[in-house]
């Protein structure tokens, strides 16, 4: 069957755990790496999976995409130079999805939202967060039940899962993850908090998700639909795991979660990195399979002046 | 240890914390008169910082940290203006606290701020210290849960945020387990790599009674900034009482500027009626000490516990073991109720 190629940008933790994802897609193909840094141990591992490189980032990629068929790229490097990014790769066709808190395009979690992106033909989507992944099917697992002004996640990633650009621009994390708490999950306002703890050996990625209801909280209904969105989440996280709850304290409504990875890259505990890169990968299948289909045509999106 | 060192002369700037650290102690709920009240007292009896928010600092408001009675802007519009001489300051960790917040409160006079980071993480402070630089306010890079990290190791942690443009790098000793020989050691090493006009503070917690003891030797190493909360209204036992550690301080003749008797009246006559526990070294908080947990999991855990008939020592034991960190108050009751499965109190 044939495949959609595609070009990963930034060959970092999330960067080298989506080669694996994509070799084992079968609609997608990882065909590009693409860095910045010559000595980049990335690109070494990128080359050694048979993937062809650059270190002159996306200028160094752009005369290579129509020869070699790239149709989808991943960006997986900082909010600041995603823009730049996304529109040379738009202009020629290019659909992308981008891992950074940049959310210039739709934000998409996949059991929530991706058929509407894969129908609205997007050609930028934003991965929002790993926080982001994690925690917003817990939010709308409550808010397609019933009315939820408020939801609060907290994250709690191990320190050795999270790399010198997310540090290096925490705030850019939580503004993207409580906007998405609201526009995807479905709260009205909303918070994210994240932790970093450095235990050793590293704990894995827990998540708390709090939704506080409008009305007294139907507890039977809201206990079933957290049960059938963790089954949506483990069908591309096998790790993703419901540890308490949910537990209903007025109209608060508390979910406690753990998310174990699947250890391609990073080890099992770094479930914060596979459920980012998972998602992308369902998210890039989705629009593949439509591509293949002939349903989606990707266009060369002029850049806006 | 060394014999004590002639501190007489030497000059330290006292941080109170009662008013941000005491808002754990008082389940955030101390209304803006009390506010008013305790920080012109501060004030009136020379002490020159006063920390003012809500007790995890900026953005603190939530489910997580619980929500206080007022926002931080009505707390700071409250007291700032009635000042005297003393500088409001505020809390501010990454991950909670954004640098949308950290404007907000400079518009709203605030001045000096503890940028903080558990002791391993500084690298999640770069954004916010340097953006504090950029108001012009008094930049503090406050390193969390210390003991967790050898001194050598917390230097370098230090010395990271001193490069994002922090003037001054605490030692946060926010378990209260820290003795005298790990903050001399630890003082020691900063002092080493950090530049010269880079100041060391220290900010103590009483669980194992050492916050005066831990201060004075943080000094003795050259520490020239000391937090401490009159009355010792703070999180777990509290923070090193300032009255008592200004008294000690009088008598080893170290320079405060603050007047002992106005601060004995300020915890006798404000601060004890204001608690509704005593704020003590108690079966509770000495767990804390003893097992190094960060102090504001004291109350979560006695609630936890009492929610789901669980000792919350045990609980506080367990949240040791698990190597939680501050910040995670979410897992205390994911905790307690894994322990309430295991031990058949719950249904699984």
């Amino acid at each position: 069957m044939k495949k959609i190629k595609c070009a990963i940008i930034g060959p970092g933790n999330i960067g080298t755990d989506l080669i694996y994802k994509l070799k084992r897609s079968p609609v997608l193909e990882p065909v590009w790496m693409v860095g910045i840094d010559p000595t980049s141990e990335g690109l070494v591992r990128a080359r050694d999976m048979g993937l062809k490189t650059t270190d002159k980032g996306v200028d160094g990629l752009l005369p290579h995409v129509l020869a070699d068929e790239v149709q989808i790229a991943f960006d997986a490097t900082s909010a600041y130079v995603h823009k730049s990014n996304s529109d040379k790769l738009n202009a020629l066709g290019v659909l992308m999805v981008d891992l950074t808190p940049a959310a210039i395009g739709g934000l998409c979690v996949p059991p929530v939202n991706l058929e509407t992106h894969a129908k609205a033909q997007a050609m930028n989507v934003n991965m929002i967060s790993c926080a982001g992944q994690a925690t917003i099917p817990m939010v709308n697992a409550v808010s397609r039940i019933q009315s939820v002004k408020y939801a609060e996640i907290i994250a709690t990633v191990s320190s050795k899962s999270i790399g010198p650009g997310t540090r290096a621009n925490l705030d850019e994390f939580t503004y993207t993850t409580s906007s998405a708490v609201c526009a995807v999950g479905g709260a009205r306002t909303g918070k994210a908090l994240v932790i970093i703890n450095p235990a050793d050996p590293p704990m894995i990625m827990r998540n708390t998700i709090y939704s506080l209801t409008d009305e007294a909280p139907d507890q039977d209904r809201i206990r079933e639909s957290v049960l059938e969105m963790v089954k949506e989440v483990q069908k591309y996280v096998p790790g993703y795991r419901l540890v308490n709850g949910p537990v209903f304290d007025g109209n608060k409504v508390a979910t406690f979660m753990e998310v174990a990875g699947l250890g391609d890259y990073l080890p099992t505990y770094a479930g914060n990195l596979d459920i980012m890169t998972a998602a992308a990968a369902r998210t890039a299948e989705m629009f593949a399979t439509e591509i293949l289909a002939g349903r989606y045509q990707l266009k060369p999106v002029k850049e806006a002046a | 240890m060394s014999e004590l060192k002639n501190l007489k002369g030497r000059k330290v700037l006292v941080h109170d914390m009662a008013l941000r650290d005491g808002m754990h102690a008082k389940r955030e709920q101390i209304s803006t008169a009390q506010m008013i009240e305790v920080a012109t007292k501060l004030d009136d009896a020379g002490v020159p910082l006063i920390q003012v928010s809500h007790g995890a600092g900026l953005g603190g408001n939530s489910l997580q940290h619980g929500f206080a009675m007022h926002s931080n802007e009505e707390y700071w519009d409250a007291v700032v203006p009635k000042m005297k001489q003393a500088k409001i300051s505020c809390l501010l960790i990454p991950g909670l606290g954004t640098m949308k917040e950290l404007q907000s409160a400079y518009d709203h006079g605030v001045r000096s701020v503890h940028v903080a980071t558990h002791c391993t993480e500084a690298d999640t402070s770069p954004q916010h210290i340097a953006y504090a630089r950029k108001l012009g306010m008094d930049a503090t890079g406050f390193l969390m849960m210390s003991h967790l990290n050898d001194p050598k190791g917390l230097a370098t942690q230090g010395k990271l945020m001193e490069s994002y443009g922090a003037q001054t790098i605490y030692i946060t000793d926010s378990a209260g387990y820290m003795l005298p020989n790990d903050v001399i050691e630890r003082v020691r090493a900063l002092r080493e790599v950090l530049n010269p006009e880079t100041e060391i503070g220290f900010h103590g917690h009483h669980n194992l009674g050492m916050g005066i003891a831990n201060s004075i030797a943080a000094i003795e190493e050259g520490a020239s900034r000391i937090d401490a909360s009159v009355g010792g209204l703070g999180a777990g036992a509290g923070n090193t009482p300032l009255e008592v550690f200004v008294a000690v301080c009088d008598r080893m003749g170290i320079e405060t500027g603050c007047d002992l008797f106005k601060l004995m009246d300020l915890t006798q006559e404000t601060i004890f009626p204001m608690m509704d526990h005593i704020v003590r070294v108690d079966r509770s908080s000495l767990t804390l000490g003893f097992a190094g947990v960060y102090s504001t999991f004291l109350l979560h855990a006695d609630r936890a516990g009492k929610k789901y008939g669980l000792p919350s020592r045990d609980i506080l034991v367990e949240l040791g073991r698990k190597k939680m960190i501050g910040g995670q108050e979410d897992m205390i009751e994911d905790t307690a109720l894994t322990m309430a499965k295991e031990r058949g109190l719950l249904k699984a």
